[in-house]
């Protein structure tokens, strides 16, 4: 189990230091085999109208003078242990993590994705714990009623959900709940720690939209799931000692189907951010998916990259994470 | 799980014909006695006649043995027993009496509380009959716990306990391991613990040793043996092996196609058997005597389909008498009659003739 825990930790690490080479490859390394010089690079890290001396000095504090690998060791020591930017006007020390300084808004990009983080997980949360539940328990009897009504009705309503993006429910959700019965009035983020109630209130719907794509997908999943355990012939041993036809679903035949499941759901909420994305922009809600999109419509590349690692580490710590849960989960796994 | 729904209503209800009310229960020395059995499958292309009017008694202390072809309804025989077809759409009917009671009429409650124990079973396929998340240990403690009210510690010790009197060594550390930390043969040991957890008067073995290799299949053997000894319960032994029949049972169902075709002592079954269907599964025992282990005299064709049996007698598409019957094999079913006290077959053949078959025809080759 130890020896198991090291290596996925291991592996983890090993993780991020290839993303943070694949982010410096893709920002800095393929354009400049594209053709574009240093200075070019380096404008484009600069404000509207570069003057040259800007340039020279964005240049300088990017390291894009230097060789690659000194570039390299230059991108990563200075998330680590901060750097210190010049623009021209001022000097600005990004502290660690320094994820860049976008010269476009002359701020570091830390902060302010420091600020949209809470936002981001709390909709990812309270989505994914309601899409699981949900998923999970509207799957469950789906399976165990195979052929019903309730079956028939769920299903359909499952396909719906996978296909359709966040983007309409969500307006449709506003539409009715927030304009014709305003039971949900202008949405907007309340910090958690500010008021519980209010930030939940807020929420319902953006979770609501978020989860049902996922809870329909979830729904899908464990009623497969469900059908195939049910029928292994170590269910038929629950029931040939007596168990409770309750244990045996819960215990014996969920346990089992479950387990991938909690696969899926780890990558699916280490991917969460293509969800958000759309969730955020329809409720405008300043995650960092819509600063992602802000991000990306402004040009503003350090703040591109800034995304781009958070993003990545999200996904490696939710992998983590699941990986570790399956170890509890999968004795198999362990040994 | 809370009923989130309301209950659905049966559709097959109008279909099912309500069961009779049962007979007057069996004499006080039958454990087990079974009375015109059927297990039909509703399916999209058509009934499947799995189990059709079988009948048999078995006593404690006393060993059954269940032999017939795949398909010959063994298993859906000894599931409908368990009251294990609750979810596969299974309409049974007959009468299946155990010490006193009457279960295909029983609750499924209370049929639950039976099972595991007064009855329980062992399956054929000791490698997927285990759950794999939970360990040894948990699952005959877990067995043992649903009927008993012990405490986790007092549970683990029988399950100790147990694991030990079936053969498994060192028991006190492997009760922890899991199903894949086990070797086929220690799997099934320790399923044989888990059905004995609640000493049951009834065991009911599925092929037992038949996912097993040829050592591991005789200490399997003996340990069942050991064990009906020592606790005297009644146990039905299904196998397509009939030397294992040879060895344990006291008594011999053949059925073929879902029915019962002959049925009596071992030793009547072995010296003097009496219909052509037992007569085809001896000859094509293989023999460990002779050089190449060929079936001398295989049944030819495949079992029929369930769905649309032959008229009559349902053998007769592979029978090599069927034309000594003047038609009558075609027509009416033959029923399992005594022929001799504790002894009886069902076939048409006149009895003398059959007597002269088997003595001067098929012994000889044998
Ligand atoms: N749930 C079910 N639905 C439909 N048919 C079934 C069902 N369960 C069993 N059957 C059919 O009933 C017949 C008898 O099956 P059974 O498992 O009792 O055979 P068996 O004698 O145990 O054979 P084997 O030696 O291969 O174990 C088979 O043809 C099988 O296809
Ligand atoms: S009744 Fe006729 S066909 Fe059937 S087993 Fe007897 S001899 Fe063969
Ligand atoms: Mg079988």
């Amino acid at each position: 189990m130890i020896f198991y825990l090291l290596r996925r930790l291991a592996g983890a690490v090993v993780l991020l230091l290839i993303v943070t080479m694949a982010v410096f490859a893709i920002f800095f390394l393929i354009p400049r085999l594209g053709g574009a010089t240093s200075d070019q690079l380096a404008a484009r890290y600069v404000g509207k109208s570069p003057s040259p001396e800007a340039i020279s000095q964005v240049k300088h504090s990017l390291g894009l003078d230097k060789s690659v690998p000194e570039q390299y060791g230059k991108f990563v020591k200075g998330m680590i242990a901060g750097k210190d930017y010049d623009t021209g006007v001022r000097k600005v020390h990004c502290a660690p993590p320094c994820l860049g300084f976008s010269f476009r808004n002359n701020l570091e990009v830390w902060p302010r994705l420091q600020d949209r983080i809470p936002v981001t997980l709390s909709l990812a949360a309270g989505a994914a714990v309601i899409w699981l539940i949900a998923g999970v328990s509207i799957g469950v009897i789906s399976a165990l009623k195979r052929g019903s009504l309730w079956d028939r009705f769920s299903m359909g309503f499952a396909l719906a959900g996978v296909s359709l993006p966040p983007f309409f429910t969500g307006l449709v959700a506003l539409a009715l709940f927030s304009y014709q019965w305003p039971i949900f009035k202008g949405v907007h983020y309340v910090p958690f720690f500010d008021n519980p109630g209010s930030w939940a209130w807020n929420l319902v719907l953006p979770w609501l939209t978020l989860a049902f794509l996922y809870a329909a997908l979830y729904a899908r999943l464990t009623r497969a799931g469900m059908l195939e355990t049910m029928s292994e012939d170590y269910i038929r041993t629950a029931r040939a000692k007596g168990l409770r036809e309750r244990d045996v679903i819960v215990k014996h035949g969920l346990r089992a189907a479950l387990t991938p499941i909690l696969t899926i759901f780890g990558m699916d909420v280490g991917l969460l951010l293509g969800g958000a994305i759309l969730t955020e922009q329809v409720y405008s809600l300043d995650g960092i998916g819509k600063f992602a999109v802000e991000a990306i419509t402004q040009q503003d590349l350090p703040e591109v990259l800034g995304v781009t690692m958070i993003a990545a580490i999200f996904v490696i710590l939710a992998n983590l994470v699941v990986d570790l849960l399956y170890a509890v989960v999968d004795p198999r796994v362990r040994t | 799980m809370p009923r989130l729904l309301p209950r659905r209503k049966r559709d097959t209800a109008a279909e099912t014909p309500k069961l009779a009310p049962a007979g007057p229960p069996p004499e006080a020395d039958n454990f087990l006695e079974v009375r015109g059995l059927t297990v039909h499958f509703p399916t999209d292309d058509g009934l499947v006649r799995s189990v059709d009017g079988v009948d048999f008694a078995l006593r404690r202390g006393r060993t059954l043995g269940i032999v017939g072809e795949s398909g010959s309804g063994k298993s859906v025989t000894s599931l409908a027993i368990m009251g294990l077809h609750g979810n596969t759409g299974a309409r049974i009917g007959g009468e299946i009496w155990l010490d006193g009671q009457e279960l295909v009429r029983s609750t499924p409650e209370q049929v639950r509380l039976m099972r595991g124990r007064r009855m329980a079973m062992i399956f054929q396929d000791p490698m997927s009959s285990m759950h794999p998340y939970y360990t040894v240990g948990h699952q005959i403690i877990e067995a043992y716990q649903v009927h008993n009210e012990v405490s986790g510690k007092q549970a683990r010790t029988h399950a100790i306990d147990l694991l030990g009197r079936v053969g498994i060594p060192r028991p006190d550390r492997r009760v922890d391991d899991y199903p894949h930390q086990f070797s086929g043969g220690m799997r099934q040991r320790a399923m044989i613990a888990m059905a004995l957890s609640c000493d049951p008067e009834l065991l009911i073995a599925d092929e037992p040793t038949t996912a097993l290799d040829v050592t591991v299949q005789a200490q399997i053997l003996d340990l069942i043996r050991d064990l009906q000894r020592e606790f005297n319960s009644a146990v039905m032994m299904i196998t397509h092996d009939l030397g294992v029949v040879a060895e344990l049972a006291d008594d011999v169902l053949v059925m073929y196609a879902g029915r019962a075709v002959e049925h009596g002592p071992s030793r009547t079954l072995f010296e003097q058997p009496r219909h052509p269907y037992t007569w085809g599964l001896l000859g094509s025992l293989t023999r460990l005597d002779r050089d190449r282990q060929e079936r001398l005299m295989p049944i030819k064709g495949s079992p029929p389909s369930l769905i649309s049996l032959p008229s009559g007698c349902a053998f007769r598409t592979r029978c090599p008498y069927a034309d000594h019957n003047d038609g009558r094999e075609k027509t009416e079913v033959p029923q399992l009659l005594e022929i001799e006290p504790g002894h009886r077959t069902a076939c048409h053949l006149d009895i003398q003739e059959r007597e002269r078959i088997w003595t001067e025809d098929i012994r000889p080759r044998l």
